[in-house]
């Protein structure tokens, strides 16, 4: 909300040393948050200049520009005779405007004013062969709407040479910008902030809707015909009439301004006026004119379908739940949003029906949210107008129109309808201390509502607080609490640390989360944290089969980006963007990893309930809500490219490879205490012939290895990049509350390298697992060679173990020795059809 | 030194006279002391006493003499010996560490040259701020409370006194999951988490929600449709708005240092009543009067916007299922992201989201 401070003041009685600055931090305090503080910011001598002659020269570029001499009353200088024509007192002025005559009233800006449209002090310079000393001031320059082909040119008799433009045009005006919550609907108006300003300084309040008009329904030619056939939808509408209004009139300068200022556009005088009467008091206005309308307006609710073009141009199609004002023709305005184009005030307009309705808030929330449409008018009455105001609202605008336009007040006024009575809100007398904890009386708090306009009756230690008509906001207790402490301030709040019964700390998973996390970072890894807004255009560069089920993405209405309409089923999507904007920025070696959730739809449609809110859902209806949400797992992530182990003076490193994504999986799993299967598969994006799945208890909980080229090209990523994405929530639920103890021998070790023959297709992890699980006297068995060439067939590949053989309880025989060996061997044929290689 | 027993036996062996055997020694002595190899120290022991060293052909002599003259030679031969033997390994030790002492000096490196083999890996900060919050609440006796991020609307909206047609559900301008029909969001604040709790436990109640959430804002240097907050709300008896104020001059201290307090101004939040903008005390200038005109970070005002709070509306108490009679509660929330990008001084927040190394990397694993 716009407040020009010296309107604002026509209200208040504020000290007249009050400096907008104070004025604006009390505002702010009393819950009218300061945006900021607008002012023209021009400053130094601009001034009303009649143009005395102006002589015409061309210039070599073929540009014409104007020799001027001007009249600037007292600021004329003799001694600087660069003027043409004769000697008299005036200054020389170039400008290149064309849209003044001689005799013409202009704004001059002389040497030393500032203009902040044009960022530099205007001086005597010289130009086009003369010294310009000063300026004539187009709109633009001086930061003002309007016509901005030419310079301004003042109305014969709006000042003399010499006067003051800062004042004449307003540009000396401050205007607070302030914040309006949506509970202080009544401060969407200049009636509103002056009541708070009186409240926050303890001065008078000049009520602008106190005015003489008549308040009860009269009969008369003014009292034009309506009918409010649904009262739900406009509980209280009035009507009056004004005519032969001069379509010639302009709006008075200082209203303009006034509506200007508020940061609306000034269109013709019965147009502003309305909205100078909405500003004034925060009541809507609609004015018709009378010649276009067709019968008596009605009051109903739309059909569903039914169309309307509203002024803006917008042809809308509504819904039952829209209510619309008629004639005969069919609707004429949307009722409390936005008039008719049909029926609305043009520049002939002479005969005006002002219209002022209390229309249901609700309502109008839901019409201006479906039709998308935030006019002036529909944010005032969704949040609630003052609904004992339309009388004198109408009155207001046509006593404007008749003043201004020449007008005249038809007999008759048009009221249906009585305003709500706002209910009492009964509260114990102590419940503003012990909300707030500032110590608080009851006369205290009695004479804050007061001044907020509430009535208050106490009745021993209960208070009955009947709100005013404006503070439709006001229905709760603790409404009323924070309306007192407003008063008392906020400031007055002391500081109390609570006590909290002994918690429990972070949960499991909180915890393994975290541990996740420092493994990720000591694993050389950089953590980002990127968007999960994905579409087909990743799902294509990612390589995604048509039938992949991560295609299925959770979509939304309103995405930013038609490229990502909905939600990602990979972490991989982000990181490969990630990526792409680290090897671009020249960074050849990037290690990054980001944990985040994913989101996978539930199979057909679903929709969570909307429950009430006087009452808690029972359990049941709970996890009806969470049935209907898409899965949601926390995932890890993890790319690299360049090199894991870099190359330097001490020689070569080496690349990422596929082993180190399914590395950083199986150390991640390790600190978690959770045991994974490394299983050959395939799987988009990755290379068919390096993806591993990550297998936990049967279940494939996430892949690794190297990406397919096909992919890279995609990303325009260099070749052999290797990634890993595992499903955290699986490995946490896997996770043990407790590790597992140590266990282990003491007795002496016996060594064994065994290496077999196997065909080339064998998985080295196959044979791992037979050989470790062939005997209990198996420590461990690790793959130290593999070698496929002329030593063993076509087909075939050797993969020797070295075995390391203990018991718990002795040391092992040579017989015990034999045993395992050939436990192992047998495992191993068994397993993988695997030979002893001798 | 004893002459030889000539009243015995006249056969007298060169070999061992004394004096023969004290030439054998010094020569011997001679001989270590100018070795000064290992290599030369072992040519040495071969010929001075070694199998055919002169020394052990004298020992062998011994036998021939008479048995009383045996005694004395033995221990002529013997001393000398032992002489030798404790030279030479004197002299083999003192060789050893001056060639090991050489030796270190030869394997000495420029330990400055770089081994940076293996990537050093770091967390980004608003995960490692969060945890630090989580911490400072923990501290308290607070636990951490989470949830979905796509959300059913009745809990983003409803459960948070945020009905169908209050103006304030068009002011969080919200992601809606398609069909609108299914009547789910993606979360616009973590509130639905204070939701969830209220509705499945019962008071008291006290709980920290750090997570991401998203409102439909273009991305730019100041906003960005992701983005991370923590809020708190506790539910007890008697808690008022002093508790409420006193928890977040303690957070702020946690966070900024000893000295940080926390100011209220009135504001509108749906879900409660009364409800505050909360300022921080300038972390920078502290609003010293010598100091606060020039400061850049909180543009002379001495305080920074840091989040909203108030006390829990009865009306959210109702809906999920809380006695207002008998409880009271506060809530408040603060922007994780902006946190960060005012305590480092980052001008373009999606510094925080674009993933450049260089951005996470100085955070290292902890702030
Ligand atoms: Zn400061």
């Amino acid at each position: 909300m716009r407040v020009p401070v010296s309107w604002l003041r026509q209200y208040v009685d504020l000290p007249a040393d009050l400096s907008t600055a104070d004025l604006a931090a009390r505002l702010t305090a009393f819950d009218l948050k300061l945006e900021e503080i607008v002012s023209s910011g021009i400053s130094g001598p601009l001034v009303v200049g009649r143009v005395l002659s102006l002589v015409k020269e061309e210039q070599k570029n073929g540009k014409m520009i104007n020799w001027c001499r001007v009249d600037v009353g007292p600021h004329n200088d003799p001694s600087v005779p660069d003027a043409p024509g004769e000697d008299v007192p005036s200054r020389g002025i170039i400008c290149g405007a064309h849209n003044f005559v001689e005799g013409d009233l202009v704004v001059v800006s002389l040497p030393g004013t500032v203009l902040p449209a044009l960022g530099f002090e205007i001086s005597a310079r010289k130009t086009y062969g003369h010294v310009s000393d000063g300026m004539i001031c187009s709109s633009a320059e001086l930061g003002l709407a309007g016509d901005a082909s030419g310079i301004i040119v003042l109305e014969a008799g709006q000042g003399q040479p010499g006067d003051s433009a800062i004042e004449l045009l307003g540009l000396g005006e401050e205007v607070l910008d302030l914040e309006v919550n949506p509970d202080r609907a009544y401060a969407l108006s200049l009636r509103g902030v002056a009541r708070d300003a009186a409240i926050a300084f303890g001065v008078p309040f000049h009520d602008p809707a106190e005015l003489d008009a008549e308040t009860v329904a009269t009969e008369g030619p003014g009292a034009y015909p309506v009918v409010v056939e649904d009262p739900t939808a406009s509980p209280v509408f009035a009507a009056l009439t004004v005519t032969g209004i001069d379509p010639s009139r302009p709006t008075p300068a200082w209203l303009a301004q006034r509506i200007e200022l508020a940061g609306m556009r000034s269109i013709s005088l019965a147009v502003d006026v309305t909205n100078y009467v909405m500003l004034e008091l925060g009541f809507p206005i609609h004015g018709y004119d009378r010649a276009l309308l067709k019968g008596p307006l009605v009051v109903r609710r739309a059909t569903a379908g039914e169309k309307l073009t509203t002024l803006d141009g917008v042809t809308r199609t509504l819904t039952e739940a829209d209510a619309l004002v008629t004639d005969d023709r069919g609707p004429v305005g949307l009722g409390g949003v936005m008039g008719g184009e049909e029926v609305e005030m043009t520049p002939t307009t002479t005969d005006v029906v002002v219209e002022a309705a209390v229309w249901t808030a609700p309502m109008i929330a839901r019409t201006a949210r479906t039709q998308r449409l935030s006019s002036e008018a529909a944010k005032r009455n969704e949040r609630g107008v003052d609904p004992t105001l339309p009388a004198r609202a109408v009155r207001r605008v046509a006593d404007l129109l008749v003043e201004h336009g020449g007008g005249t007040l038809e007999p008759g006024l048009t009221l249906l309808g009585t305003p709500p009575v706002p209910a009492d809100i009964a509260l114990h007398a102590d419940l503003p201390a012990r909300i707030t904890g500032v110590e608080i009386d009851t006369v205290t708090a009695v004479e804050a509502l007061e001044a907020n306009g509430c009535e208050v009756s106490v009745d021993h230690d209960w208070l009955s607080v009947t709100p005013p008509p404006w503070r439709s906001d006001l229905t709760d207790p603790y409404d009323v609490v924070e309306e007192v402490l407003r008063v008392v301030g906020y400031d007055r709040v002391p500081s109390l640390v609570p006590v909290a019964p002994a918690g429990r700390g972070l949960t499991f998973a909180q915890k393994l989360r975290r541990r996740a996390g420092y493994v990720l970072a000591g694993e050389g890894l950089i953590e980002v944290k990127t968007f999960p807004f994905a579409g087909p255009a990743d799902w294509d560069r990612l390589g995604l089969d048509a039938d992949d089920d991560r295609r299925r993405q959770v979509l939304l209405e309103n995405p930013l980006s038609a490229e990502e309409p909905g939600l990602t089923t990979t972490l991989l999507s982000g990181l490969l963007r990630s990526l792409v904007l680290n090897v671009g920025r020249g960074h050849a070696d990037v290690h990054l990893t980001e944990t985040g959730r994913v989101f996978l739809p539930q199979t057909g449609s679903v929709e969570a309930p909307i429950y009430g809110v006087d009452r808690r859902p029972t359990t049941e209806e709970l996890s009806a809500l969470d049935a209907a949400l898409p899965r949601q797992p926390h995932h890890i992530g993890v790319v690299m490219s360049g090199e894991r182990i870099r190359s330097g003076w001490y020689g070569a490193g080496r690349r990422a490879e596929w082993g180190d994504a399914i590395a950083v999986v199986r150390h991640l799993a390790a600190a978690l205490h959770v045991e994974v299967d490394v299983q050959q598969a395939q799987l988009q994006p990755w290379h068919p012939g390096r993806c591993a799945a990550l297998v936990l208890d049967g279940v494939t909980i996430g892949h690794a290895g190297e990406l397919h080229p096909k992919v890279l090209k995609a990303y325009g990523l260099p070749p052999r990049v290797v990634a890993a994405e595992v499903d955290l929530d699986a490995l946490i639920a896997a996770a043990p509350e407790v590790g597992p103890r140590p266990e282990f021998s003491s007795f002496p070790v016996a060594k064994e390298d065994l290496a077999f023959v196997v065909d080339a297709s064998v998985a080295a992890g196959d044979l791992e697992r037979a050989l470790v699980t062939a005997s209990p006297l198996i420590e461990s068995a690790r793959l130290f060679d593999v070698y496929t060439g002329d030593q063993v067939p076509e087909g075939k590949k050797s993969l020797a173990f070295a075995l390391r053989l203990r018991a718990p309880d002795r040391t092992l025989t040579e017989d015990d020795i034999r045993t395992a060996r050939e436990a192992a061997v047998s495992a191993a044929s068994e397993a993988t059809n695997a030979t002893l290689r001798t | 030194m004893s002459a030889p027993n000539s009243s015995y036996d006249p056969v007298e062996v060169t070999a061992l006279r004394s004096d023969e055997i004290e030439r054998m020694r010094d020569e011997a002595l001679a001989a270590i002391a100018a070795a000064d190899t290992l290599e030369a120290l072992k040519q040495v022991r071969i010929d001075h006493v070694g199998d055919r060293s002169p020394i052990a052909l004298a020992n062998r002599e011994i036998g021939a003499l008479q048995p009383q003259a045996r005694k004395e030679a033995g221990q002529r031969v013997g001393q000398a010996r032992g002489a030798i033997n404790q030279a030479l390994a004197a002299k083999i030790a003192a060789v050893e560490a001056a060639e090991e002492e050489r030796a270190l000096v030869t394997e000495a490196v420029d330990v400055t040259l770089p081994w940076d083999l293996t990537p050093v890996g770091a967390r980004h900060p608003v995960t490692t701020l969060s945890e630090h919050i989580a911490d400072v609440f923990v501290a308290m006796g607070w636990e951490i409370a989470e949830g979905p991020e796509v959300e059913a609307e009745w809990l983003n909206f409803d459960a948070l006194n945020l009905g169908p047609d209050h103006p304030a559900r068009t002011m969080q301008d919200t992601f809606w999951v398609t069909p609108e029909k299914a009547a789910m969001v993606l979360r616009t604040h973590t509130s639905p988490v204070q939701a969830r709790t209220m509705l499945t436990r019962t008071p008291p109640i006290y709980i920290a929600c750090p997570g991401r959430v998203f409102r439909t804002d273009e991305l730019d240097a100041t906003h960005s449709p992701v983005f991370h907050q923590v809020e708190g709300l506790a539910i007890d008896e008697g808690l008022s708005m002093a508790h409420l104020k006193g928890t977040l001059d303690h957070f702020a201290q946690a966070i900024y240092g000893d000295g940080m307090t926390t100011r209220f101004r009135p504001s509108y939040f749906p879900f409660t009543e009364p409800s505050a903008e909360m300022d921080l005390l300038c972390y920078v200038c502290h609003n010293e009067p010598d100091e606060v005109g020039s400061c850049r970070t909180c543009k002379g005002e001495g305080w920074v916007e840091w989040g909203g709070c108030g006390v829990v509306n009865p009306r959210v108490l109702i809906a999920c299922g809380i006695d207002p009679e008998r409880y009271s509660g506060f809530a408040f929330g603060i922007g994780i992201d902006r946190t960060i990008t005012s305590r480092y001084d980052i001008a373009d927040l999606r510094d925080l989201f674009d993933g450049d190394i260089r951005f996470t990397e100085p955070f290292g694993v902890e702030l």
